[in-house]
């Protein structure tokens, strides 16, 4: 027979000696491997009593990120939907009215955004691409639902709490 | 034409043969590809325009067969005619990718760093320039110039902040349309383009400063904050217009029209100047022809994320394989706030603002329901 690679294995097909048959030996090697686990270190935690440590570059939900006053940072520039490997982001931007300088910082806001985490893959392109340091991946593992509608996330359920209205409710 | 004599020009090694007169800028872009320089401020269509923003500058390696001395300094491309046997250097030269590099930093010096909130953004041939030519940081230590917003119309908004000075607009107006309305006030520093004293621009043809502006300085207000320009997808169409040729592009998201421009050709100018009427009022896609997609280049921003040719999947396959009917999980619109349909943002004359997008009761209250314990 001709191989395709040279790294096939041929396998020994000849019938099993007396030895091979009373299985014995093979049954003590397996046992060997198993027994030896008991004194091994433990590959699992007890969650969520215990928890293990997030690498530095963890990628997990995303927050839309606000300023020192409480404005919010995102101005609907879409380069965070555009650098969307899953195309998740979608977003509708507003001018900002003068009575609402208070809330956004810039001129143009996002009025409606949206990521739709059933597509998002948590690659952090949305943040490298980010000019004005709005959206970051936190450090919060996704949380799991039982709809599907509950997946899109929206701009209330992305911003982080306002920092001076937390102050207050302290 | 055929007794004006022909010259033979050396443009980065490459021959090429023009009639007398012809500027070296014109005669690179014969050639084409990357022996063009860029320009900010000449615009072919507009007599006069050119010689003011400076990143057309060239090195003239030879002046003419009869006097092959090299001239002494750079020289604006766009308003140096060629002599016969004159030799260029543009991309070959050092000299001009520095001084090109230098040009930059100068227009930068005031522009704002606001594209992330400017609509030109995509689009903007101060962008590519900053990007093919500038250096990513800025050396300037003092504030920016920066000018009080003027309202210039209901159609057109400008962006003092953003101006880089290249009087394309006032021509586009001197040229265009029978009295000009706006022009450039104060001197050096403190020179603007403004109206004198707040008047509107309303001439059936002053859309077009929007088309020649080559950054956001002058943008469209119906287009204003709607779609970031690589979200639009843009289609050559044409109407019976009795003032305008009524060749345009139309951008288009999903199946409404956003804006409507001057087809531009691939030195960034309008092949044909459109009327306001045009531009501004018909942004239905009945009140078109469309003659089918813009061709755009696939290295541009604004062929992203635009598939052509794309494969649909077969609905049959996917019901052999599956063995039954596919069925859907989710449809989207049932949850998205975004681009909800009983919302048209392109029919709002002007920028959208907070109370444009009212919640939506019903989609709101089922989500409360079914989200309330996340």
């Amino acid at each position: 027979m001709q191989h395709l690679t040279n790294r096939a294995i041929l396998i020994n097909r000849n019938p099993m000696t007396l030895a091979e048959r009373l299985y014995v030996p093979a049954i003590a090697k397996g046992l060997k491997v198993t027994v030896s686990h008991i004194f091994k270190k433990k590959a699992t935690v007890s969650y969520p009593e215990e928890k293990r440590p997030f690498a530095p570059v963890f990628r997990g939900l995303h927050v839309l990120n606000r300023d020192e006053e409480g404005r919010e940072r995102c101005t609907a520039c879409g380069l965070c939907a555009v650098a969307c490997p899953a195309e998740a982001i979608t977003m509708e931007a507003a001018e900002r009215k003068p009575e609402e300088a208070h809330l956004y910082r810039e001129e143009k806001y996002a009025a409606k955004y949206e990521i739709n985490m059933l597509r998002c893959i948590f690659c952090g392109f949305c943040e490298e691409a980010c000019p004005k340091d709005a959206i970051y991946l936190s450090e919060t593992v996704m949380p799991s639902n039982y709809s599907r509608r509950s997946m899109i996330y929206k701009k209330d359920d992305l911003l982080i709490p306002h920092p001076k209205k937390q102050e207050d409710n302290k | 034409m055929s007794d004006t004599p022909k010259f033979k020009v050396t443009i980065d090694n490459i021959t090429v043969e023009v009639p007398a007169g012809t500027t070296i800028l014109n005669a690179a872009r014969l050639i084409g590809g990357d022996v063009t320089p860029p320009a900010m401020c000449y615009y072919s269509k507009l007599e006069n325009s050119g010689g003011k923003c400076r990143t057309c500058l060239v090195e003239v390696s030879k002046g003419s067969e009869k006097d092959p001395r090299p001239m002494p300094k750079l020289v604006a491309s766009c308003r140096t005619t060629v002599m016969d046997g004159m030799e260029v250097k543009n991309i070959t030269s050092e000299r001009v990718i520095d001084a090109r590099k230098g040009v930059v930093e100068f227009l930068l010096i005031n522009h704002p760093l606001d594209c992330p909130v400017c609509d030109q953004a995509g689009e903007c041939d101060l962008q590519d320039l900053s990007y093919e030519h500038g250096s990513e940081q800025s050396r300037l230590d003092f504030p920016k110039r920066t000018f009080e917003p003027e309202d210039i119309g209901p159609n057109i908004q400008l962006h003092m902040n953003r101006c880089i000075m290249c009087y394309r607009c006032v021509f586009t107006a001197e040229q265009l349309t029978q009295r000009r309305e706006h022009g450039v006030l104060e001197r050096g520093w403190d020179s603007q383009i403004s109206t004198y004293l707040n008047k509107a621009l309303d001439n059936e043809f002053i859309g077009n400063i929007i088309d020649v502006c080559p950054v956001g300085a002058l943008t469209d207000k119906t287009f204003r904050f709607k779609q970031r320009v690589w979200f639009t997808k843009p289609m050559d169409a044409h109407r019976d217009c009795p003032t305008c040729s009524g060749k345009v592009r139309l951008w288009f998201r999903g199946e409404e029209v956003f804006r409507v421009t001057g087809r531009k050709d691939k030195w960034g100018e309008v092949e044909e100047f459109i009327c306001n009427t045009c531009r501004f009022d018909k942004k239905r896609a009945s009140d078109w022809v469309i003659e089918g997609p813009t061709k755009v280049n696939r290295h541009s921003v604004i062929s992203q994320n635009h598939y052509r040719g794309a494969v649909e999947a077969q609905k049959e396959l996917i019901r052999e394989i599956i063995g039954k009917e596919p069925k859907m999980l989710l449809d989207i619109h049932t949850v998205s706030d975004v681009n909800r349909p009983e919302i048209h943002l392109s029919e709002i004359h002007g920028p959208s603002h907070s109370n444009d997008f009212l919640p939506n009761q019903k989609l709101e209250g089922q989500r409360k329901l079914e989200v309330g314990k996340k």
